[in-house]
């Protein structure tokens, strides 16, 4: 078709026949476009069916094909006895995956309706949606029965997102008394799946170990996930299964732990804020490892709910720390047998004595004993079974500090122990050239004479008074050690004469078996006898309270370090009871779980009798507490932010890192009213004891620190 | 084919089309029974029972006369166009979009019935039209307000698709009825100019992401480009000879949409492979040729404008369907004719067919008949 500018302008003369010849044209144009396209779509199939075929082929094929993990059955914990510590259960589950739910809203609620949830549970699942990550499965309930895990399975098609599992959960038997201990599983947090890119972390059901034993062994009591293809839908229903490979469990781990003796103590702790450490003083094993209040590891795996939380922050008791390894306590008068070791292995002879009139004056400042009428005559058994102040303000001042810190550390005091824990703090133990290095200052006398009765800046923690027990009783160089299948080796000898060990061994059995302070600590056997020390460290200044009774905060801290049999001790036992009041309220408790440990039958009485009155064993104590919150406050719990929890956390862990003012004075222990008696609880009102005796010429004393012992 | 043994009525058909387009349908069927999981039900029976019942009115639309034709040109248009104007009535009484028309017995969509409707009014206005006059602006203004009127009706429901297959036919018909050359080229040049402003003001936002997904359907794979990429996964992964009758999982698993309408051509080539392919698109060869052959064979203007536009508006429906599915064009949904599982698109393309056919027989019958 020529083209001419004119043509454009000039009315064009149609006729019948231009039309006809015009259309005739156009239409072969348009065959020829038709005819072109067609080839267009020829040569486009041609190229996606042959040219691309492979890369759609394998598209359709992961359309198709839906590859998913089997979370691998958690390796099992054991006791020394192959008794599960934490097992595994099998389980119903329901999770969802929040990028994958179309209308999370109605999904939910259609959730909590086929599940019946609880609005508590509701809530805590809202909380948790909130906080999760798109990709990783958020938990909506475990532990169902096969009738709502059923009317949940058959709904899938319908609510994509949601997953119905029948997997393995995890369990601990005993609940809280391995709280600490094991520590507890959880979902993997996005930090996590950073770290490690496992997809198994991100499989619905599949929990990581969030603390302690759990966490420490993650990779070994992990095991290898199993897969299953199967066939799905687009909308992810499942059409046929395709093939599966099973799972490799994780391994099998056996502790040291007496799964028993674990309980028994974690139970017989009671009410009290304490911790209990048992180990076997030949071979270091340690036997039990308890830390109360706990929480449930149980109740834990499916995350903290605003209840729980609220329950474990309103706890003065602290029950997200670890007493064990975490708590620093001033070590009090069970440091005395410490001490005097080092006397005589500086030279002192034990026969030689000191008058107690109830106080000694040291340069310008009166240092009291804890029993202001004094002690009389006083040598080294009776200055350790009667736990006499002024005995060892007396000998320490000529020995010096130096002996009695190699020896706090030779006995495993400011030690940190090569075990399978998440952190422990060790505590100090003083000397000059520590006090030099830290504060810039001269050891002074003053600070000599508190450190003897394990005041001052003596912290320790109570598996180090357990190790410090162990190797007084043994006189080897015993360490602790959790896990079984290590080859027991010999342990080297501490090098201390036999003749002084067994001078201490008598003047501790007869703290509790001759004329010592704690009589009632006595094994109710005839032919076993355990040795002990009491000790009580005081928390706040006389000035503030007497550590008797008061506010629980200011009460003193409860000690008691023992071992058993005397004459072939087998059996090391510390137990510290934090503002337990005095030692009083630790004694008791190491008595009874060295009786569980020689005559199970005994001990379970014992304890029965007890749990009556406090109200049931730790779990059912726990658990009614868990009623009568979710009672009084229902969804009204405040929500928790993961940097709140991440806090509170840290705090509980470290609140007892040493705080260390500077000590200037005499921390003179508070008068005992009667030693002889037994006092579980403190009996006596603050009124009735006289004020704060401060020192004629005294320095101040500041709160917090100091205290007193016994 | 003797005359003696065969009778004349059917002798007379044509059958080179035909019966490719029979093959076609069947083919159609086949796919159909496999989406609907190897069973006639729902689709795959109806489809053959509604090839045959408009078969049938194809053949007595076929045999009208070109005066009847004449004479109808106008009414049917009118009438159609309110039914469009009804449906927005009752969409607008009802609240929200509405494409159907509800009469009872069946839904009817009388945005469809506008695609032949446009060919023959415009058809008729062209031959009535003084041939002089076809380069003046009373070739154009009159013709653009009959494509336009039903446009706008139609684009207001809102149907992109059908809007533009409307213009498509009417376009089309104007080129082919001779008017200057130029007019069309500096229309197109103009689209292009406007089509950007109004891609960015008149569009929904449904229809824009449309078009934006089409332009890179990886984007967004789990979202809006699901379509095109999971019709392109079932097309590719075919290959030459197709997984099977009934094997196609893109299809069973129900990761293709549609797969019984709109994408009824990406479930066949995942069974068919590409063999199948070339047997639809050859058979669309025939058919298309055909009806253009026809056009070209025919005696008169009128009847010449018709069959090539009826020509035209199917190709469209096939050309702007099988681009979608390959990922040569954003998602419309336009079916693919003889195949796509559904009345109104097989009503639409049987009277298209019929139409030629008629123009067919008239061609026959020049001696006699003309």
């Amino acid at each position: 078709m020529k083209f001419s500018f004119q043509r454009l302008l000039r009315q064009p003369h149609v006729t019948t026949g231009t039309l006809r010849n015009s259309f005739d044209r156009r239409a072969v144009v348009m065959t020829g476009i038709q005819g072109g396209i067609g080839l267009l779509l020829a040569s486009r199939m041609t190229y996606l069916a042959v040219f691309e075929n492979e890369k759609y082929k394998l598209e359709a094929e992961s359309n198709r094909v839906n590859l998913s993990l089997i979370p691998p059955r958690r390796g099992w914990l054991l006791d020394r006895n192959g008794t599960p510590l934490a097992s595994n259960r099998a389980d119903f589950r329901v999770d969802v995956v929040p990028e994958q739910m179309q209308d999370a809203q109605r999904t939910i609620a259609e959730l909590g309706r086929l599940l019946s949830l609880t609005p508590i549970a509701m809530q805590d699942l809202q909380d948790k949606l909130d906080k999760s990550h798109g990709f990783a499965p958020v938990e909506v309930a475990t532990g169902l029965d096969l009738e709502r895990f059923s009317a949940v399975s058959v709904r899938l098609p319908d609510m994509p997102g949601v997953v119905t599992q029948r997997g393995f959960s995890r369990f601990y038997p005993t609940g809280p008394s391995v709280g600490h201990l094991i520590g507890y599983v959880g979902a993997a947090s996005a930090e996590e799946y950073e770290k490690d890119h496992d997809p198994v972390l991100i499989t619905p059901g599949y929990k990581v170990g969030k603390d302690a034993l759990e966490k420490i062994f993650e990779k070994e009591l992990r095991g290898k996930p199993g897969a299953r293809r199967v066939e799905v839908t687009a909308s992810g229903r499942i059409v046929r299964n395709l093939d599966t490979r099973e799972d490799v469990p994780g391994k099998t781990i056996k502790l040291t732990i007496d799964a028993g003796i674990q309980d028994y103590a974690a139970r017989r702790i009671g009410p009290e804020s304490a911790a209990v450490v048992v180990m076997d003083c030949q071979t270091g094993d340690v036997l039990a490892m308890a830390s109360m209040p706990s929480y449930d590891p149980n109740s834990f795996s499916d995350g903290i709910g605003r209840l729980e939380w609220k329950m474990l922050s309103d706890d003065d008791h602290v029950p997200l720390r670890n007493k064990v390894l975490r708590g620093l306590y001033p070590p009090g008068s069970t440091v005395k047998p410490m001490v005097a070791l080092s006397f005589m292995e500086a030279g002192l002879d034990p026969d030689e004595s000191v008058f107690c009139g109830g106080g000694l004056r040291v340069g310008n400042r009166v240092f009291h004993c804890w029993n202001r009428r004094g002690h009389g005559q006083v040598n080294m058994a009776k200055g350790i079974y009667q736990s006499c102040d002024v005995y060892f303000y007396h000998f320490a001042q000529r020995i010096g500090m130096d002996p009695i810190a190699l020896m706090a550390r030779r006995l495993g005091l400011g030690q940190e122990f090569e075990l399978p824990v998440v952190g422990q703090s060790y505590g100090t133990v003083p000397d000059p050239a520590w006090k030099l290095r830290k504060y810039h200052k001269e050891w002074q006398t003053f600070d000599t004479v508190n450190a003897t009765i394990g005041q001052g800046y003596f912290l320790v923690n109570p598996l180090q008074q357990a190790v410090q027990a162990s190797r007084l009783a043994s006189g080897k160089i015993i360490m602790p050690r959790m896990i079984h299948d290590q080859e027991h080796k010999e342990m080297p000898s501490l090098g201390i004469p036999p003749e002084h060990l067994a001078y201490i061994h008598q003047a501790m059995s007869d703290v509790a078996n001759g004329p010592g302070s704690a009589p009632h600590a006595r094994l109710p056997f005839p032919d076993i006898k355990l040795a002990g020390k009491t000790g009580t460290a005081q928390v706040v200044g006389l000035n503030i309270g007497n550590g008797k009774g008061g506010q629980w905060k200011h009460r003193d801290h409860g000690h008691f370090i023992s071992f058993a049999p005397v004459e072939n001790p087998r059996y090391a036992c510390a137990v510290v009871c934090e503002h337990g009041g005095g030692s009083g309220s630790a004694y008791p408790i190491a008595r009874d779980v060295l009786t569980y440990i020689f005559d199970k039958q005994k001990g379970m009485d014992i304890l029965t009798d007890l749990e009556k009155k406090w109200g049931g064993t730790a779990k059912e104590r726990l658990d009614a507490r868990y009623r009568a919150y979710s009672a009084q406050y229902g969804v009204g719990a405040p929500a928790v932010s993961p940097e709140e929890e991440s806090r509170k956390v840290q705090e509980a862990e470290a609140a007892q890192e040493p705080r260390q003012p500077i000590v200037s004075g005499a921390q003179s222990p508070a008068p005992e009213p009667d030693a002889a008696t037994v006092p579980a609880a403190p009996a006596v009102s603050p009124g009735a004891l006289p004020s704060a005796p401060q020192g004629p010429v005294q320095g101040t004393v500041r709160p917090g620190n100091t205290g007193g012992a016994q | 084919m003797s005359r003696s043994i065969v009778p004349e009525a059917i002798s007379r058909q044509p059958w080179l089309m035909l019966i490719p387009l029979c093959g076609l349908v069947a083919l159609g069927a086949a796919v159909l029974y496999s989406a609907a999981g190897g069973g006639l039900q729902p689709y795959a029976l109806s489809h053959v029972v509604r090839f045959c019942v408009f078969l049938v009115m194809a053949v007595v639309i076929s045999h009208m006369s070109r005066n009847l034709f004449r004479m109808a040109a106008y009414p049917v248009f009118g009438a159609i166009l309110g039914l469009l104007v009804l449906v927005e009535l009752i969409g607008a009484v009802g609240g929200g979009s509405q494409r159907w028309l509800n009469l009872g017995f069946m839904s009817l969509q009388p945005s469809e019935l506008m695609k032949p409707a446009i060919v023959l009014v415009l058809a008729r206005f062209y031959e009535t039209l003084p041939h002089a006059m076809t380069a003046s602006w009373r070739g154009l203004v009159p013709a653009g307000v009959l494509i336009a009127l039903p446009a706008l009706f139609v684009l207001i429901q809102p149907d992109l698709g059908t809007a533009t297959a409307v213009c498509f036919g009417g376009v089309v018909t104007m080129f082919l009825a001779g008017l200057p050359l130029w007019w069309f080229v500096s229309a197109g040049g103009a689209l292009l100019v406007i089509a950007p402003i109004a891609f960015f003001t008149l569009l929904h936002d449904y229809q824009r992401n449309r078009v934006l997904v089409f332009l890179d359907p990886e984007a967004d794979p789990l979202g809006t480009g699901y379509h095109i990429t999971q019709s392109k996964i079932a097309i590719g992964s075919g290959g030459i000879f197709g997984k099977g009758f009934g094997n196609g999982t893109q299809s069973h698993l129900q990761y293709l949409p549609e797969p019984h309408t709109d994408f009824v051509f990406a479930t066949m080539s995942e069974e068919w492979g590409l063999v199948g392919g070339f047997f639809v698109l050859l058979v669309f060869a025939i058919v298309l040729g055909w009806g253009m052959g026809v056009a070209r064979r025919a005696p008169d203007r009128f009847s010449s404008l018709l069959a090539a536009g009826m020509t035209a508006t199917m190709f469209f429906y096939v050309m702007i369907n099988l681009m979608m599915v390959m990922g040569l064009a954003p998602v419309v949904g336009i079916p693919l004719p003889f195949m796509s599982h559904g009345g109104t698109s097989m009503l639409t393309n049987m009277i298209c067919l019929g139409t030629i056919m008629a123009v067919n027989r008239w061609n026959q019958g020049r001696g006699s008949l003309g």
